[in-house]
């Protein structure tokens, strides 16, 4: 049972977060102009690192906020934490 | 006098009555089920699971694999160690071959849960976790101590050794009674910690007796700190019948006769690879048992020893004895030079191979273990918990080291935690120098198949020999090729033991070859203890509409959709459920029904944007919904498959209440708020879930407008002034209502959404105006597959696209996107063989498909593999066509209206023929009355 710093509610249980998967996947501004195999990356395609690797969490029995982790799925240590549309930091 | 011919001279206590095996016997207040026996002479206690060999107490605590037993009387409980059950009177049990037997009868018990934070966890409270918990304590710290034990003192009990001069459990007795005066501490006796996952999140099990308000208690930790003093197992060495009763760990032996008071046997042999072992020959001695012989692996065999003859490098070679050990061959090494067996009598043979520090918690928790040559060992390393191990469990083997040790950790932890521990000195006890002890896994032999390595499973070193000779190489597959530490008992005393074997099968080391995954729980826990209070009506929330009081008293069955009870139909008299939804399904399409449709999930958006958040979550156009009007709606997943569907009201300029599928109302809400969050930051919309806010009633049929008008007589109800897809305000049986014309069975229809407090209250107006059936979620689902609407979740599944529901009208083509709409032109989702959702019809008009049944072309199945076309999602019985009808999902499907196909039914192909998925008005010249 992980303990997940929210951001707004500070550290709490895993059980009350939804897992979101893999941050910083943007909607394409404009899929329409995307080929399918474009589309097909877009929609399947994700990365699934053995380390650090940053992902989308939502606090969904708390604040219901979503906000971005930095998780190192083989350790499951949190090396960050930040806001939705924030910038991944620079990991030391 | 006593009834217990091999209790200690001496040992007394209140008695209690028990029943083994259909016999009754006589043990103390202080025994285990085991120790009883034992006192009592009986040896073979339960039948191993493969071999059915008879098996006897190996152990003294939670690593015991042997004597496995059912408790029958007071409660059935299967698979119990003998060796730490606590006697009772009127203990009723048997020995088991190998798997017990789960009661039939509901356990009457209460099981409970607590969750606690601290700033220490101190597991195990023997020298090392006493000390550790002590020192924490002083610091102020909150200290939680659990302890699987019913007395403190880990084994200090068991090997009678004196701290500051004190008898060791008097001793531990008096740390506790000190542990126990902290305000901040809580000592949990008889609570073995049996899981620790991540961020020093640890599960404990309380076991708390028949009398308590609770059997057992779960208890969740979270500790910033953590002490692990778990203490270590000894281990067995494998040689020919290692497995007969009699054969007992030498500290199992030492702790009958220390803590229990009693005799193991008369006559002991001790085999050994280490001086322990000498000590529990010593005390065994002390008792009254007379030590045949010390057989030492070492060639300089162990300490000063001045009883009985050491067979210094010699080993166990042979056991003699069906029921029990009658006599003990022993050889000299092989690679001594010596030769000679001797056949020595005895019915007790003491077997230390050496000790294994109890590592398990720190392996779950993710730390690597390293294995110690010197003390043949897998020893705590790294972790990046924040935890402490301490004593014996990190490979300590003097009573004094652990001492110190333990008190020097819980100083650590507690300062780790923002404490300042102060200067107390540890508990002292004396320091007996050990000869070196050797590392032997087992005993060459031409026959291996008498070799146990894991008496639970029954696993010899010939099954591991068979596994290494099939190219075995990793102790993991090992393990799971022959079941080698698979047992309930976690293999214990078995699974370093394993390794040494498949090490020195393979000529390799031990640290090499390293060890398998230590996984939770610990010791066995019971899935009644895991529930706790959530079980029964308690298991899940139970959620029920205003309205549900009304239905009950109207006997209406109920049919669970998601957590919500939904009455499915109202039976009259002698009504079965075929009867009463006919009845139901006829009412609706001739007069008038009336539904509870409060489940239905509402969301109330608010904001400027919110009709931009529509548009981009649903495939049709929302933001041209004038004020008034109500439009129904799909969305969809970026891969283009339907997700949900509903209805958006307009109610303002800014504001929309969105409809959902009653299973699905949470999911949406998640889904408007993800996307809003981390998409669309900059719309300004809040997402207000008002399901339990309203009560809604649905009321349908031809007459329905009648009905509406007698209870709003200030609301137009003619065609005109309230079109289809609109929505009014009004006065509904003197309740201010909003009056909805939508229509889930295509009749003319209305959806009346009133305050949850008011919804009894009109609930029973338009019962009352005499002309409106009642009817259930049976009776909608047929009325809705008559019309071919869909049931998200029913005639759908991951695959399936709004066009494949032939909704391809609520695909949005002036909207640049919406989510799903750059799939919805993928190749995949234009193919022709795409499966349609389509109506079939039976040959036969009484015939009922089964839901989820296949479709195939040909009357008689080909050969396997059989092309399926597709299958049936919905299938009954339907008043309006006077026959049976199903809806289904069909390659092609549209394509092939007016075709024959066939549903396999067991041997029988049933006939049906293929038709457009709209079967009842598809005109839809009822929608308006």
């Amino acid at each position: 049972m992980m303990l997940i710093p929210c951001p707004w509610c500070g550290p709490r249980d895993e059980a009350e977060f939804h897992y979101g998967g893999q941050a910083h996947v943007a909607y394409p501004a404009d899929p329409a102009a995307l080929s399918d195999a474009e589309w097909a990356r877009y929609l399947f395609f994700r990365d699934n690192p053995k380390g650090p690797f940053a992902e989308r969490w939502s606090h969904a029995a708390g604040c219901r906020r979503w906000f971005n982790v930095v998780r190192d799925t083989a350790t499951n240590e949190i090396h960050a934490v930040y806001r939705a549309g924030g910038q991944r930091p620079v990991s030391p | 006098m006593t009834r217990q011919p091999f209790r200690r001279d001496g040992h007394r206590g209140e008695t209690l009555r028990f029943r083994f095996d259909g016999r009754d016997y006589e043990g103390y207040r202080g025994d285990t089920l085991a120790s009883a026996l034992l006192a009592n002479g009986v040896r073979a206690v339960a039948t191993s699971v493969r071999l059915g060999r008879p098996r006897g107490v190996f152990a003294a605590w939670t690593e015991e694999p042997n004597a496995l037993v059912q408790i029958e009387h007071p409660f059935p409980e299967p698979m119990l160690q003998a060796t730490t059950v606590e006697l009772y009177d009127g203990l009723v049990a048997r020995g088991l071959p190998g798997k017990g037997r789960l009661s039939g009868e509901a356990d009457p018990a209460r099981h409970d849960g607590v969750y606690a934070h601290c700033d220490v966890l101190v597991v195990g409270a023997g020298p090392a976790g006493l000390s550790a918990a002590l020192s924490a304590a002083g610091s102020g710290a909150r200290v939680v101590l659990a302890d699987d034990r019913p007395v403190p003192g880990g084994s200090l009990p068991d090997t009678a050794e004196t701290v500051d001069g004190l008898p060791g459990a008097e001793w531990a007795a008096a740390a506790l009674a000190e542990l126990d005066g902290h305000p901040e501490v809580r000592v949990l006796a008889r609570t073995g910690v049996l899981g620790y996952y991540d961020d020093n999140y640890l599960v404990a099990v309380e076991r708390r007796g028949e009398r308590a308000s609770s059997r057992e208690r779960l208890w969740r930790i979270r500790a910033r700190r953590v002490v692990l003093a778990t203490g270590a197992h000894e281990r067995s060495v494998a040689f020919a019948g290692n497995d007969r009763p009699g054969v007992m760990l030498a500290s199992a032996a030492r702790a009958y006769v220390n803590r229990y008071g009693v005799l193991p046997g008369r006559r002991a042999v001790v085999f050994t690879a280490n001086d322990s072992a000498y000590a529990a020959a010593r005390d065994l001695t002390a008792a009254g048992v007379e030590v045949a012989a010390v057989v030492d692996v070492r060639r300089g065999g162990g300490r000063s020893w001045d009883g009985s003859e050491v067979l210094a490098g010699h080993l166990v070679t042979g056991v003699d004895g069906q029921d029990g050990v009658s006599s003990v061959t022993v050889s000299p090494d092989p690679r001594g030079g010596l030769a000679g067996d001797r056949e020595i009598e005895a019915d007790l043979l003491l077997v230390s191979g050496g000790w294994n520090p109890v590592v398990h918690l720190f392996g779950q928790a993710g730390g690597r273990l390293r294995y110690d040559e010197r003390l043949g060992a897998l020893l705590p390393a790294a972790t990046r918990q924040a935890v402490e191990v301490a004593g014996a469990a990190r490979g300590l083997s003097t009573l004094g080291r652990c001492l110190a040790d333990g008190a020097a950790a819980g100083a650590r932890a507690a300062e780790a935690a923002g404490f300042r521990a102060g200067r107390r000195s540890a508990a002292r006890a004396e320091d007996v120098a050990a000869a070196l002890a050797e590392h032997v896994w087992l005993v060459p032999a031409a026959d291996y198949r008498g070799h146990f390595v894991d008496l639970q499973r029954d696993v010899t070193v010939a099954d591991v020999m068979r596994a290494t000779r099939a190219g075995l190489r990793s102790v993991e597959h090992v393990k799971r090729y022959t079941t080698a530490g698979t047992a309930h008992d976690q293999g214990k005393t078995s699974g370093l033991l394993t390794s040494g074997v498949v090490a020195h099968l393979l000529e390799v080391d031990v640290a090499e070859l390293g060890t398998t995954t230590f996984r939770a729980p610990y010791v066995p826990v019971s899935f009644a203890t895991l529930a706790g209070r959530d079980r029964g009506a308690l298991h899940d929330p139970v959620r029920v509409t205003p309205l549900h009081g009304w239905h009950v008293a109207r006997g209406a069955l109920f049919e669970n959709v998601g957590q919500w009870k939904r009455p499915r139909y109202y039976p009259r008299a002698g009504e079965d459920m075929r009867a009463a939804v006919l009845r139901e399904c006829a009412a609706v399409r001739r007069g008038a029904g009336a539904m509870d449709v409060s489940t239905l999930g509402k969301i109330d958006l608010q904001g400027p944007d919110a009709a931009e958040l529509l548009d981009r979550l649903y495939t049709a156009m929302m933001s041209t919904l004038p004020v008034g009007a109500i439009r129904y709606g799909v969305m969809c997943q970026p891969d283009g498959t339907v997700f949900d569907d509903g209805t958006v009201t307009r109610l303002a300029e800014d504001r929309f209440l969105a409809t959902t599928t009653t299973g699905n109302a949470a999911a949406v809400l998640d889904w408007m708020e993800e996307w809003l969050q981390t998409e669309w930051p900059s719309l300004r919309v809040y997402c207000t879930s008002v399901t339990e806010q309203w009560a809604t009633v649905a009321l349908a049929g031809p007459g329905s407008r009648a009905v509406l008008a007698g209870l709003a007589p200030g609301l137009a109800v003619d065609g005109e002034s309230f079109p289809f897809m609109t929505w009014r305000e009004a006065r509904v049986a003197g309740i201010e209502a909003r009056v909805c014309r939508i229509s889930f069975s295509g009749e003319l229809a209305y959806e009346i959404n009133v305050s949850a407090w008011d919804g009894l209250a009109l609930w029973e107006a338009v019962q009352g105006s005499g002309a409106v059936t009642p009817y259930g979620t049976e009776t909608m689902h047929v009325l809705r597959a008559e019309k071919g609407y869909p049931i998200v979740g029913q005639d759908t599944d991951g695959t399936v696209t709004p066009a494949d529901l032939g909704l391809g009208w609520v695909l949005s083509g002036k909207k640049a996107d919406y989510v799903g709409k750059r799939s919805h032109a993928r190749p995949g989702d234009l193919r022709p063989d795409r499966k349609h959702l389509v109506g079939l019809l039976p040959d036969d008009p009484d015939r009922l498909l089964p839901e989820g049944a296949h479709l195939v072309a040909t009357a008689r199945l080909p050969e396997p593999p059989v092309p399926a076309l597709g299958h049936v999602t919905s299938s009954y019985r339907s008043a309006a066509l006077g026959r049976t009808f199903a809806l289904a999902l069909v390659s092609g499907g549209r394509e092939r209206v007016g075709d024959r196909l066939y549903v396999p039914v067991g041997a029988e192909q049933v006939p049906v023929t293929v038709t457009r998925h709209v079967l009842y008005d598809p005109e839809g010249a009822r929608r308006d009355g």
